[in-house]
């Protein structure tokens, strides 16, 4: 019998499409953002990435399941510390700015932009949702999470397909952060 | 004898062998790397053919005495 968090796949799925139809949906993203930080504080470990992300299930599934991966090693650049934490690096920047963008609709410095920011520069436009129920900075920020989930969700479909299925896992944002929280808590930094 | 063996400076804890292992030899220390049980480890690089950093690998290790 399989165990209720095998299925988390499902989750992650549901909520990417629930996203593109309505991008209000997005916000429900903030759980897969403070879920695994919480539980690394509070001393849990990776267990967040060990036993309940739904995203690398679903790189698993598709990549070893539907066989969509070529299973070779990924360059061992992307495994280095260097690269690992600058990507975490850049991502909080990037994430920062989404943020702060998000701040300057909320104090009426800008308009809503009803657009999707694909790999930190394509710009779509993406204006089939109706969000004219909610603050104007409400919106902003679903836009601008959904960037972000959709924005990984391609890097991690592209690495799957061309190394092992959860490469993104090797270099994933949340992964690092869990990672060094638990470092910290223990005192053993590992160089 | 062959065993599984983590570079454990760069395994970034995700878990994947562990889930992998058919003989459950394998758990994360405190989310920072894996860690094998050579008790359990019968060699099969099931973990080493999972693993999305490639840093766990299977060697010929001696008998323990
Ligand atoms: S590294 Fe990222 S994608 Fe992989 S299991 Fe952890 S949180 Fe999920
Ligand atoms: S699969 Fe590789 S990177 Fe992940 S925990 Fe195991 S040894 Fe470390
Ligand atoms: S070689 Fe096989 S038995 Fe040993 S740790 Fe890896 S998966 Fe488990």
């Amino acid at each position: 019998m399989k165990k209720w968090n095998e299925y988390l796949w499902i989750f992650s799925a549901v909520y990417m499409t629930l996203g593109f139809f309505n991008i209000l949906f997005a916000w429900i993203g903030l759980i897969c953002f403070i879920t695994p930080l919480l539980l690394s504080i509070i001393g849990k470990g990776k267990i967040y990435c060990n036993s309940y992300c739904g995203r690398g299930q679903l790189f698993e599934l598709l990549g070893s399941r539907f066989k969509l991966s070529s299973n070779r090693s990924i360059p061992a650049f992307v495994r280095s510390k260097w690269f690992r934490y600058g990507f975490l690096a850049f991502f909080m920047t990037m994430f920062s700015i989404m943020v702060f963008s998000t701040y300057l609709v909320f104090n009426g410095t800008n308009n809503l932009k009803e657009v999707i920011t694909l790999l930190w520069t394509i710009k779509l436009p993406w204006n089939w949702t109706n969000t004219s129920t909610v603050s104007p900075w409400i919106a902003q920020f679903a836009f601008g999470f959904y960037s972000v989930m959709l924005t990984s969700t391609i890097l991690g479909l592209i690495t799957m397909y061309f190394f092992k299925p959860r490469s993104w896992c090797v270099y994933c944002p949340m992964g690092t952060m869990t990672q060094s929280i638990s470092m910290l808590k223990h005192r053993r930094m590992v160089k | 004898m062959r065993k599984a063996v983590v570079n454990q400076k760069e395994c970034v804890a995700c878990g994947v062998c562990a889930k992998t292992c058919p003989r459950q030899a394998i758990s994360i220390f405190h989310g920072i790397y894996a860690v094998v049980n050579e008790d359990l480890c019968v060699g099969c690089k099931k973990c080493e053919r999972a693993c999305p950093a490639s840093v766990i690998q299977v060697v010929q290790k001696e008998a323990a005495s």
